[in-house]
């Protein structure tokens, strides 16, 4: 006398398994096609050679990769590189004292962090534009200049490497703040009480406490920095004006106006090679292999 | 707290801050500016803002990244949230490696997504428009939504379930009636991020979107290097405004209970 | 083996196991539930207790050829929760936090299709029974009770459904002691009133043996020992529940020959004491008894009264607990004992022993608890 309902909800009770995957299918149906299969394709293009449109012919080649010694590139890899790692850094001197302020802020503790989490999720577009209108030769910092009567003439701040440096400071610093905040959250005050107890100065407290502890935090906001600046294309491409600067304008250009697809599809896979590099460095040292015991 | 913090660092912090937000907060005020090319403060007005609704294309952008949000608003949530009940729900071989697969999109550089989007669209000589990007952004979300909805998930009472089961609701009844209410919340913030990153993406959406199918932060873009002024300003003003009120009630809603 | 009448079993597990990856959770269980008892699941941590009761409700099933869980007679092996008759309060209350105190009562009702003119009412009644009252607490929300108030609410939600049988899991572990003790009073009057079969799962001896008509002591997925609170506590079967429930001394030794219905047990050092007759003592094999403290008693050494059980030793410590002194008297061969000594008043009527005084502990052989395999 069971109803269909019942019929079905015993049969599938008794397989987990297959309640599981009638949950994922759907979503990972939608990845695998509309993730990860364009990337893959997009490395069978990396290694095929460029067609007469841009596109590609059959064959084989490793051509587009060899590409990348020659020095111009390199030079595009290393800016990119060293770009990502500068800002990395700069946003870990800047945004690892804003974290520490907000956890002992007390009741201004959410008020300050939603300031911090707002700018994360607001539109990389139009915060990059807010840089230009900053920075531009009739910008305000240029008018503000001038009226001050501290230059004569227009700064050209728009459209060089300092203004993309800034330009990725100011997008990413969200980014670094957040997972070092959390991490320092989590912080037992009386393990610094404790340490104060046994003499050690606050500088003392904060090397042997406090930043250690705060490691987790640091090593995923310098992450969370690095990773997407990287890959990062708009910034340089609005401040930093037609030049090929990071590996990202790099990209773009092949798809448009360069037209050479599997170059492109070669130049994006290093990124991603990259970036996956960052990952399963920062999986090992998150979890390195078991400590010893005591 | 017994431990004070130190002036200077106070004062470092409020530098950074000042940093972080001077930009947007001149932004916003220059959107008021009674002046079309001068940064200098000519007087209060809210021409730009009806500037916007001249050209057609704002409208249409805007109408375009409605509807594209709107669309993949719902099926990531859908598709992300079912995801999160199968992994917080059950355990199955491949599961570790299905975590790791769903945690790549958000590490992959958009740049990337973008153009290996635009190669399987041409291969299959697919006509980019509203359905591509919809497509690409639904793919971009679902990990962000899965996130969210987990941690919802994780932090629940499975005795409720088992509550409502005891006291003779089954399987179906019991999510309708003592799952979902407790899991809205964390479905709702959810949402409101992949509506958020929707709305807002301009990388991979200008590598799918057509000729007649620009989004609003595509039409911004042409903006910016046309230099429009100072209607940039003003549409870049309600764009912030729109995301923090977005902001603030997914915040809200995350933090509830 | 058991003194409660014999009605027909509400609730039978016959052989039941229950295995989770590579642990016996429940290994071969049988027991017999009466109906409108109280029935206690005593026992420490992981000993099977909770998977026991969930079992009972169906949130988990026995394993494959794991015996039988039988419901009023009927196999339900194979029953969702929500097809068995059965009412359950849980641990942490599972309150649901959306909906009203009101709404959380009647969910089961709405479950049932009960019709909605009897709802009300039958809600306002179960509310009064765990003496919240219903004008009150109806439109309240569960996060607006204390940690009693939602226990009782949960009580409600269950009892409104009139079962015949009341699932109860540690529900007053975290509630204060004092109005723990109240709940346990009011718990038992309910069971009583109603006559609804309790099944209670505790690792609280004192609760168990409070409240309980019968208790099944369980250690690593069996029984150890199912009885009366009488019995569990004044003849442990096992090591294990003698140590588990209250306190216990344990003593050791050789059966040694039998003399007028009772053995003598040898120990170790030499030193014997008398047991009475009992199946399990063979000649030549090891015995090993527990004895509580309160069937001990403290004398100068060499004065015990003759046919008690003497060992002599020296007083190691005397703790003062208010209503009993205990006095730990350590004995070459066995250890510290201890004695519980009434208190009849230190400052009227003190103790007049002190540390390090010799002494001997005794005992009678009718008390010594002989105890079976470990």
């Amino acid at each position: 006398m069971a109803t269909l309902r019942q019929r079905a909800l015993g049969w599938l009770y008794r397989r987990p398994e297959a309640q599981a995957w009638a949950l994922l299918a759907p979503g990972a149906f939608w990845l695998a096609a509309f993730f990860l299969i364009p990337i893959l394709i997009m490395l069978v293009y990396s290694l095929m050679p460029r067609g007469i449109y841009g596109g590609v012919e059959r064959g084989f080649t490793l051509e587009h990769y060899a590409r990348f010694f020659d020095p111009l590139y390199l030079q595009v890899l290393q800016q990119t590189f060293l770009w990502s790692i500068s800002c990395t850094v700069i946003c870990l001197v800047l945004g690892y004292p804003v974290a520490y302020v907000i956890v002992r802020s007390g009741r201004w503790r959410n008020l300050l962090l939603f300031l911090v989490v707002l700018p994360f999720w607001t539109s990389f577009l139009v915060r990059t534009f807010a840089m230009i209108f900053l920075m531009r030769d009739t910008g305000l910092i240029n008018n503000w200049l001038l009226k001050l009567g501290i230059i004569d003439q227009s700064l050209t701040i728009l459209y060089t490497p300092f203004a993309v440096m800034i330009g990725l400071i100011y997008g990413f610093l969200p980014f670094m703040i957040l997972p070092i905040y959390a991490s320092l959250e989590k912080l037992d005050e009386s393990l610094l009480e404790a340490a104060e107890v046994l003499g050690a100065t606050p500088s003392a407290r904060f090397r042997r406490v406090t930043l250690p502890l705060s490691m987790p935090g640091v090593v995923a906001g310098c992450l969370l920095v690095f990773i997407p600046a990287l890959g990062s294309f708009l910034t340089s491409d609005l401040l930093g004006g037609a030049k090929e600067l990071m590996i990202g304008n790099l990209v773009q250009n092949q798809f448009s106006a360069a037209r050479n697809w599997p170059f492109g599809s070669a130049a994006s896979f290093i990124v991603m090679a990259l970036v996956l590099a960052a990952v399963m460095i920062y999986l090992r040292v998150k979890d390195p292999t078991p400590a010893r015991d005591h | 707290m017994r431990l004070r913090t130190p002036r200077w660092l106070i004062g470092f912090a409020g530098l950074v801050y000042l940093f972080l937000h001077l930009p947007i907060l001149v932004l916003m005020v220059f959107s008021f500016n009674n002046s079309k090319f001068s940064v200098d403060w000519r007087g209060f007005t809210l021409q730009w803002y009806h500037r916007l609704l001249e050209p057609p294309d704002i409208l249409r952008g805007l109408k375009i990244s409605l509807i594209v949000g709107g669309a993949a608003t719902v099926i990531s949530t859908v598709l992300g949230t079912f995801i999160a009940l199968a992994l917080a729900r059950h355990q199955f071989r491949g599961r570790r490696a299905f975590e790791g697969f769903l945690y790549v999109p958000i590490v992959t550089p958009e740049i990337v997504v973008g153009i290996s989007l635009l190669i399987l669209f041409a291969l299959l000589k697919f006509p980019l428009g509203v359905t591509t990007i919809t497509i690409a952004h639904v793919a971009f979300c679902i990990s962000f939504v899965v996130v969210v909805v987990l941690a919802r998930l994780e932090g629940m009472d499975q005795n409720l379930e088992e509550a409502a089961l005891i006291l003779g609701a089954d399987e179906i009844t019991t999510f309708w009636r003592v799952t979902v209410p407790q899991l809205w919340p964390g479905i709702l913030a959810g949402a409101l991020l992949a509506f958020t990153m929707s709305f807002d993406d301009y990388v991979i959406t200008s590598f799918v979107s057509g000729s007649g199918s620009s989004t609003l932060p595509i039409v911004v873009y042409g903006m910016v290097r046309k230099n429009v002024e100072p209607s940039i300003n003003a549409i870049s003003t309600i764009i912030l405004v729109v995301t923090a009120i977005l902001i603030y009630v997914a915040d809200r809603l995350v933090r509830a209970r | 083996m058991t003194a409660a009448p014999k009605n027909n079993p509400v609730v039978q597990f016959v052989n039941v196991s229950k295995t989770f990856g590579d642990v016996k959770a429940v290994d071969s269980l049988s027991i017999e539930i009466h109906r409108g008892e109280f029935f206690s699941l005593l026992g420490p941590s992981g000993c099977g207790k909770t998977t026991t009761l969930r079992l009972l409700a169906g949130f988990e099933e026995p394993d494959e050829d794991g015996g039988e869980v039988r419901l009023l007679g009927e196999t339900v092996n194979k029953k969702r929760p929500y097809e068995r008759r059965i009412a359950m309060v849980f641990q942490n209350y599972a309150l649901f936090p959306h909906l009203t105190v009101a709404r959380n009562v009647s969910f089961g009702l709405e479950q049932r299709k009960t019709p909605k003119e009897q709802i009300e009412g039958r809600v306002r009644r179960a509310l009064e029974m765990v003496r919240l009252k219903p004008d009150v607490f109806s439109g309240r929300m569960p996060s607006q009770l204390s940690g009693g108030q939602r226990q009782r609410v949960a009580l409600a939600r269950a009892l409104v459904l009139e079962p015949a049988i009341l699932l109860l899991d540690e529900p007053l572990g975290a509630i204060d002691l004092k109005l723990r003790k109240e709940m346990q009073l009011e718990l038992k009057a309910l069971n009583k009133q109603l006559g609804t079969t309790f099944i209670y799962v505790t690792h609280d001896q004192e609760e168990a043996l409070t409240m309980s008509d019968r208790i099944a002591v369980m250690d690593n997925a069996r029984v150890a020992q199912l009885g009366t609170p009488a019995e569990i506590y004044e003849n442990p079967r096992t090591a294990f529940v003698a140590k588990f429930i209250g306190e216990s001394n344990f003593f050791g030794g050789q059966a040694d020959g039998r003399t007028g219905g009772q053995w003598v047990v040898t120990q170790n050092g030499g030193v014997s004491f008398r047991v009475l007759d009992h199946p399990s003592v063979r000649q030549g094999k090891p015995v090993r008894i527990a004895v509580r403290p309160e069937w001990m008693d403290v004398w100068p050494p060499d004065s015990v009264p003759a046919g008690e059980n003497a060992l002599n030793g020296v007083i190691r410590d005397i703790i003062y607990l208010g209503e009993t002194m205990h006095v730990i008297v350590t004995v070459p061969g066995a250890g510290d004992v201890t004695v519980a000594v009434r208190n009849e008043g230190q400052l009227i009527k003190p103790l007049l022993w002190k540390r390090g005084d010799p002494a001997a502990v005794a005992w009678l052989p009718e008390d010594c608890q002989v105890l079976e395999g470990e």
